[in-house]
């Protein structure tokens, strides 16, 4: 027998509030030695509340016990000490800085720690090892903002791995590597090799918390979990032992009510419908020209291992990023694409959701009525003043609608939690009703009651003659949402897979033989 | 709403509290002095002229917290204010010109000045600190010039009498003029669409962008808004004194970004708005009329307005639990 080793981390009655509102109450968390452990709850229940904790950046409320590695500390942690114990965290919001370089971002804590002079040949390389380790091409001089969504998670992610990396002493490693959803942005394949990086930290020592909204992931990775549910504990389980249902009725506070996803083909724009716009020639930096026939009330989805290409292509029918040829026709009306800027877009009837949610879709530092409204302003403009008592109406209800937790619209949209702040900011376009609907990622972070609210407000907004166009590597998303889905390798449209054959298998096996032709 | 019931109206008496923090300390301002000097300060005439002679201040601290609010700095605006003025004192007086085209001509330059500035940091995008500072003393330097480093006086009588002599309620009209521009941008900023788009501009510009705001055209029109209204508050200071002085541009322009900054801890807490603003110009210049009616040194002035923001800022942060400030 070996000796028992203490827990990793061992919490006791933490507890947090935000001005008058709960967001952890008595919460308790014992992640075992060499364990993953999977923490879960729907949107808004505290999760990243308790990593904040236990990365300093929240204060708790006092009465709080912690022990790392069985050493009784107290919270709020200072960063020695957490450098010291080997925790390492990956934020939902990544904790990047956009401004500054990938290699500036990696080595952030050995850059600052205080030694008069910076190695900085030294630390290229413990990057450019670090950026290898993941199979990853990025230029470590590249500022972040340049990087795709799922390039900026993958930077958080290698930069977490190289500091529980940096407690190895022979072949043991030691540590808690906390990751607080990590994988909505990622690729199966990238999932797969997190997941085995994950198993590798643990077998060589460290332990893992890991947070996601997704049940498979949960089931596949961790030993146990724990569930949240409105800042308390629901429970917690061995995975091994436990069925999907127990984990769903978990962390609803309830049996689950089995939604048939059979809705989800009725009212649908079939090729009856007629076309609404048609895109030739499409083509930008990363992008092969293609050319799209899209009709009324189709929701056609576009996916793609990373860097394929398939992200581009709404950005471009946006004018977010400027294409570098091509038209888009609509009726009579016809757009140049290379000149067409997003204030035009918008003007033309086009809405497009950027998958950054903190540096492009909604201002954290603004109210959520503010973020709900913006796009279309002049609806509530009238005698000469913005109706002030119809605006908060209408948010309210367009918040309770997609039911965004808390429905205090006068919030700051930062102080919601990520699942709701998505919600926030699909809505804001659901609402306007657009004739063309460009969704990155909608519902990354949300919870899977949620998740189908959504979507069933996406079809809907459909059904009603919008386009929309969704980019997700989320296949599970692209099955139950689209009508189509095209499939991009290299800056190509290499496959289209139609309603008749979507699947999440079929579409797998899309992407990889897209790579291969 | 889920939030519990005890707190949140704890918390709304606190909001409360910050909000009305700042008119709250001018009132002590005004009962102090008017404690200790009864006879002086707490007079209708002191507040009259307090009022009327503050206008200008008022206008240009106005001006800058356009551009503030969409996230850009306008150093230029002090010099603005000298610009305008010395036009009007040399064209009227000097050149013997109607006072009508000696406005035109001040509203001229003001503009030119901030289309220049608009140019530079929106099209070639070079940081607004940047440019203005570059202007700021571009026109300081074209001042000098065009006055001949002095004060002009003898403007036309009936532009004076406008803006000082005439009175309404006992007040001279300058200060109408600078009170109807805060009431302009208190509207704009809370009632109109663009309002609402310019204070996107100033959180997040990609945000705005994707939004469909046109980011450019804001920010240029707060810019070119800004030395409009600069020269405005030329325009009243040339008519409170009844000349024109080329050397007080700098001088101008500190107290008024601390009036902006102060201001933004107040009404609206954590935005710069027209009514903090305004009241923040006159909680300053309370301050320093009742000190120098102790006789206290002219030097006073300027620890005073830096005390003043420092401490207000500090004081409205703790009541925030030292929150991240949303400014700047
Ligand atoms: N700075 C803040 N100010 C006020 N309330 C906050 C703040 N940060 C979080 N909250 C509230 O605390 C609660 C818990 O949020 P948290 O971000 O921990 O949820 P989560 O479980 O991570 O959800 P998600 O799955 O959506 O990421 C939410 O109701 C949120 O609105
Ligand atoms: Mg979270």
């Amino acid at each position: 027998m070996t000796e028992p080793l203490p827990p990793a981390l061992a919490l006791r009655g933490l507890a947090k509030s935000f001005g008058g509102a709960r967001a952890l109450d008595g919460v308790e968390l014992t992640v075992g030695a060499r364990e993953i452990h999977g923490l879960l709850g729907h949107n808004g229940s505290g999760k990243s509340t308790l990593v904040k904790i236990l990365s300093g950046y929240h204060a708790p409320d006092p009465g709080a016990t912690l022990q790392l590695f069985g050493e009784p500390l107290r919270l709020p942690l200072t960063r020695a000490e957490q450098r010291a114990r080997g925790l390492a965290f990956v934020h939902q919001n990544l904790g990047l800085a956009p401004q500054l370089s990938v290699l500036e971002n990696m080595r952030v804590a050995e850059i600052t720690a205080g030694r008069p002079f910076i190695d900085w040949r030294a630390q290229r390389r413990a990057a450019l090892a670090s950026l290898q380790q993941f199979g990853l091409s990025i230029d470590p001089d590249q500022a972040v903002a340049s990087l795709l969504p799922v390039e900026r998670a993958l930077i958080a992610i290698v930069r977490a791995f190289a500091a529980i990396d940096a407690t190895r002493s022979g072949r043991e490693l030691h540590g808690l590597l906390v990751l607080d959803e990590p994988t909505p942005f990622l690729a199966r394949d990238d999932v797969e090799r997190l997941f085995r990086l994950m198993r590798q930290v643990v077998a060589q020592g460290a332990s893992v918390l890991f947070i996601s909204h997704d049940l498979d992931e949960i089931l596949e990775i961790t030993d146990r979990a724990t569930v949240l549910r409105d800042g308390r504990v629901a429970g917690s389980f061995e995975t091994r032992h436990t069925g999907r249902e127990r984990i769903v009725e978990l962390i609803a506070g309830h049996a689950p009510v089995t939604t048939s996803s059979a809705g989800a083909v009725a009212g649908r724009g079939g090729a009856a419908a007629e076309i609404a716009f048609e895109v030739r020639e499409l083509g930008g930096a990363a992008l092969q020209p293609i050319d799209l026939q899209l009709r009324r009330g189709e929701i056609v989805g576009l996916t793609g291992l990373l860097g394929s290409g398939y992200e581009q292509v709404l950005q471009h029918l946006f004018g977010a990023v400027p294409a570098t040829q091509g038209v888009l026709q609509a009726g009579r009306e016809r757009i140049e694409l290379r000149s067409l800027t997003p204030a035009a877009a918008v003007r033309a009837g086009f809405a497009f959701l950027p998958g950054d949610r903190q540096g492009a879709s909604g201002a954290g530092g603004l109210s959520v009525l503010d973020n709900l409204l913006l796009p279309d302003l002049s609806r509530f403009f009238r005698g000469g003043r913005l109706q002030w008592p119809i605006m908060r109406g209408h948010a309210q209800a367009l918040a309770t609608r997609h039911r965004v937790r808390p429905v205090d619209v006068d919030m700051k949209l930062a102080a919601l939690s990520g699942g709701n702040a998505q919600k926030v900011l699909l809505a804001k376009w659901l609402d306007v009703g657009p004739r063309l609907l460009l969704l990155e990622e909608p519902t990354q972070g949300v919870d899977v009651g949620a998740r189908e609210d959504l979507w069933a407000a996406i079809r809907d907004i459909a059904a009603a003659g919008t386009v929309v166009l969704c980019a997700s590597s989320d296949l599970e998303q692209l099955e139950a949402l689209c009508d189509r889905v095209l499939v991009f390798a290299r800056g190509r449209c290499r496959a289209e897979v139609d309603r008749a054959t979507l699947s999440k298998a079929e579409l797998l096996r899309q992407c990889y033989a897209a790579v291969a032709a | 709403m889920s939030r519990k019931h005890g707190s949140t109206s704890r918390a709304s008496v606190g909001a409360l509290v910050e909000r009305f923090a700042l008119l709250g300390a001018w009132l002590v301002v005004i009962a102090g002095f008017g404690i200790a000097l009864p006879g002086s300060f707490l007079t209708w005439q002191n507040f009259a002229v307090m009022f009327a002679s503050q206008a200008p201040a008022a206008l240009l601290a106005l001006a800058l917290i356009v551009p503030l609010t969409c996230g850009d700095y306008d150093l230029s605006g002090g010099a603005v204010v000298t610009l305008a003025a010395v036009i009007l004192g040399v064209l009227n007086v000097v050149h013997q010109q109607p006072i009508g085209l000696a406005l035109a001509a001040a509203l001229a330059a003001g503009l030119l000045v901030g289309v220049v500035n608009a140019f530079f940091i929106v099209y070639v995008r070079i940081p607004s600190l940047v440019v203005t500072l570059g202007t700021a003393s571009l026109v300081t330097g074209f001042v000098q010039w065009f006055s001949d480093s002095s004060t002009i006086s003898g403007l036309d009588a009936g532009f004076v009498d406008w803006i000082i002599v005439r009175q309404l309620f006992g007040i001279s009209y300058a200060f109408y003029v600078a009170a109807l521009v805060a009431l302009l941008l208190w509207y704009v900023f809370e009632y109109t669409p663009l309002g609402r788009r310019m204070l996107f501009v100033g959180k997040s510009r990609e945000v705005a962008r994707l939004n469909g705001i046109r980011v450019d055209r804001v920010r240029a029109g707060a810019l070119i808004t800004s030395s409009v209204l600069a020269t405005l508050a030329g325009v009243v200071y040339a008519g409170v004194l009844g000349s024109a002085d080329p050397f007080s541009g700098l001088n101008f322009l500190l107290p008024a970004f601390a009036a902006a900054f102060l201001g933004a801890t107040s009404i609206k807490p954590g935005r710069f708005n027209a009514g903090g603003t305004f009241i923040a110009v006159y909680f300053l210049a309370s301050g320093i009329t009742g000190l120098s009616m102790f006789g206290i040194p002219l030097w006073v002035t300027s620890a005073f307005n830096g005390a003043a923001l420092i401490i207000a800022v500090t004081l409205s942060q703790f009541a925030r639990g030292r929150a991240e400030s949303d400014l700047g």
